[in-house]
């Protein structure tokens, strides 16, 4: 309907809004979202990446676009474009910084404002994909994000966790605002799940082994895979170096490419 | 509770910020005026009465880090334990984590609940003297998600400072949730009369979290928080079998080191990967009194009695009166 297509404003031409999510901090998301891009664009898709954790922005870095200036069109800011091909495109807090240091200190009300406008104002364009990075949490900016996308449209959400108990069980309720609020789980992704030594290639469960899938079974949530601790990894997001097309042969891609492929089976098919 | 009134217009900067009334947001608010005043930043009277609270706790040590999951509660733990094991010192630890608590598991407390006495609520003791409060010990099921948005954190963590019965303490240890948002004002607003001794800072060794943690730096310094150290976690990882040390999470920048001295500030220590670590949180035990002769543990140790000598360094140069 052409009246429904104007009210959905700057994503009416995205085709899927999937939010990542946490309720545990460090535990990946931003290095999550990154490759997911990364491995989606890889598969040929437009792929969009809005960056709402205001207080610590990662993802520029991530992806190595430095601190571009943020220019406006007539529908809202352009987003930066990471690659010539204008395939892979991004806003984040991080760019509307006058000093990368400075310390975005605010309350939510404040915060909840912007994420308004960062939903809505930003120039997306035609995108298969837009994966929104939140901060750890079930706070203002979940509940603002969700309450803004859900105007245009949500497919749904990626919950990343590390295996230990400490981090299952803030996951875990996390999921339990994802069912509160009616927002699909996509499934579950266990990150830094075991790390095989460069050495010796002993495998050692540094943050143990097995936690994510568990609550996946005890939540009745699908389960997308394990992401081993792989320093090839860390340092590609460190340096922003694209992971996907500089180690296409590890098993860290492919445990990468199998969690993609299996959203994008579930999204495509409903 | 808040200083943002419901009723305010968007990006109302609250009516006790420097910006109150001059903002742009606050352009035809009809209280602008009386904003720009200055009047409404009268201190709210609790913080008076944590003052009066706080005067039988002798020091207060908040534990910060702009990044998430860099192991703020696992340090936390480990300082409330090594602190403790001094029988002649009286220990707290507050989790002003609303959203995430973590330190009932990792103290092995979980299922605890809090109980309500005539001078307020009992904290959960993990010894006689190390107690604890999260808002953990207030939810029913490990199902259960605080889904609240800041005004209502910080009433919480008003009642953790004011209605909590701490009793006679050496130190308070306070664990926060990741970023520089309410959770970390209101503390640090709550606290400013009764005062902080001063907050460790906790990193990992990438420039993805540095660059977190310099954020919160700045942070400290606008609210003029004093900054004992900065303790690196997650510092290598010795493999069990090769002994080898792996850079799991690289100092592409030359660390929390290089930091601290980019901005001369103290370097507390580096505390290695340890698989032992994190299986003593998950089973809520004592990492140092388990695994007392490992590199971490004597880590962890040397960075505790950094912060001793501070806090008694304090204490001498500023009494002991407030």
């Amino acid at each position: 309907m052409d009246l429904s297509d104007a009210d959905q404003g700057s994503l009416a031409e995205v085709k899927h809004v999937i939010l990542v999510l946490s309720g545990k901090g460090g535990v990946g998301k931003s290095t999550m979202t990154t490759e997911i891009a990364l491995a989606l664009r890889h598969a040929g898709k437009k792929v969009g990446i809005l960056d709402v954790d205001l207080c610590g922005p990662s993802i520029p870095r991530m992806l190595c676009v430095g601190r571009p200036e943020v220019h406006q069109c007539d529908s809202g800011w352009v987003p930066v474009y990471v690659d010539s091909s204008k395939s892979l495109a991004l806003m984040s807090i991080g760019f509307l910084l006058e000093n990368p240091d400075d310390a975005v200190v605010w309350r939510g009300p404040k915060k909840t404002a912007l994420i308004g406008q960062f939903v809505s104002d930003v120039a997306w364009g035609e995108l298969d994909y837009l994966l929104v990075d939140t901060p750890p949490g079930t706070s203002d900016e979940h509940l603002s994000v969700v309450e803004n996308l859900r105007k245009h449209k949500l497919d749904g959400a990626i919950l990343v966790t590390t295996p230990q108990a400490v981090s299952t069980g803030d996951v875990r309720r996390e999921i339990t605002f994802c069912k509160k609020i009616g927002l699909r789980i996509l499934g579950l992704v266990e990150n830094m799940s075991g790390f095989v030594c460069p050495h010796c290639s002993e495998c050692s469960n540094i943050f143990s082994k097995g936690g994510g899938e568990d609550l996946a079974k005890l939540t009745g949530s699908p389960f997308l895979g394990c992401v081993p601790l792989d320093p090839q990894l860390s340092s590609s997001v460190e340096n922003g170096k694209d992971f996907i097309q500089a180690f296409p042969e590890s098993a860290t891609f492919a445990a990468i490419n199998n969690i993609v492929q299996a959203v994008m089976t579930s999204l495509e098919a409903s | 509770m808040s200083d943002v009134p419901s009723n305010a217009p968007e990006h109302c900067p609250g009516t006790a910020s420097e910006q109150a009334g001059k903002s742009s947001a606050c352009a035809g608010c009809p209280n602008q005026k009386i904003c720009a005043s200055g009047a409404p930043k009268a201190p709210d009277p609790a913080i008076e009465e944590i003052k009066e609270k706080m005067v039988t706790v002798k020091h207060k040590i908040l534990v910060l880090s702009g990044k998430g999951g860099v192991g703020k509660s696992t340090f936390s733990t480990q300082l409330a334990h090594g602190l403790a094991s001094d029988v002649s010192k009286e220990v707290a630890l507050l989790d002003v984590d609303i959203c995430g608590p973590s330190l009932p598991r990792m103290l092995g407390l979980e299922g605890e609940q809090v109980h309500q006495s005539g001078s307020g609520w009992s904290p959960v003791y993990v010894e006689d003297n190390l107690s604890v409060m999260s808002i953990g010990f207030l939810l029913s099921s490990p199902d259960d998600a605080v889904i609240w948005r800041g005004p209502k954190k910080n009433g919480m963590i008003k009642q953790f400072l004011r209605d909590v019965d701490w009793g006679e303490l050496d130190y308070l240890i306070v664990d926060t949730p990741p970023g520089t948002s309410d959770e970390h004002l209101s503390i640090v607003q709550y606290l400013s009369s009764a005062g902080i001794d001063g907050a460790v800072i906790i990193t990992t060794p990438q420039e993805v979290s540095l660059q977190d943690v310099r954020k919160e730096i700045r942070f400290c310094q606008k609210v003029k928080l004093p900054i004992i150290g900065v303790v690196e976690n997650m510092s290598g990882f010795v493999c069990p079998k090769c002994k080898n040390t792996s850079q799991i999470f690289p100092p592409t920048t030359g660390g929390a080191e290089k930091m601290c001295a980019d901005l001369s500030l103290p370097f507390l220590g580096r505390v290695p990967l340890d698989p032992r670590i994190g299986r003593s949180c998950d089973e809520g035990r004592s990492f140092l009194s388990q695994e007392p002769d490992s590199p971490a543990a004597a880590a962890y140790h040397r960075i505790i009695q950094s912060i001793k000598d501070y806090c008694s360094h304090r204490s001498r140069t500023h009494g002991n009166a407030d």
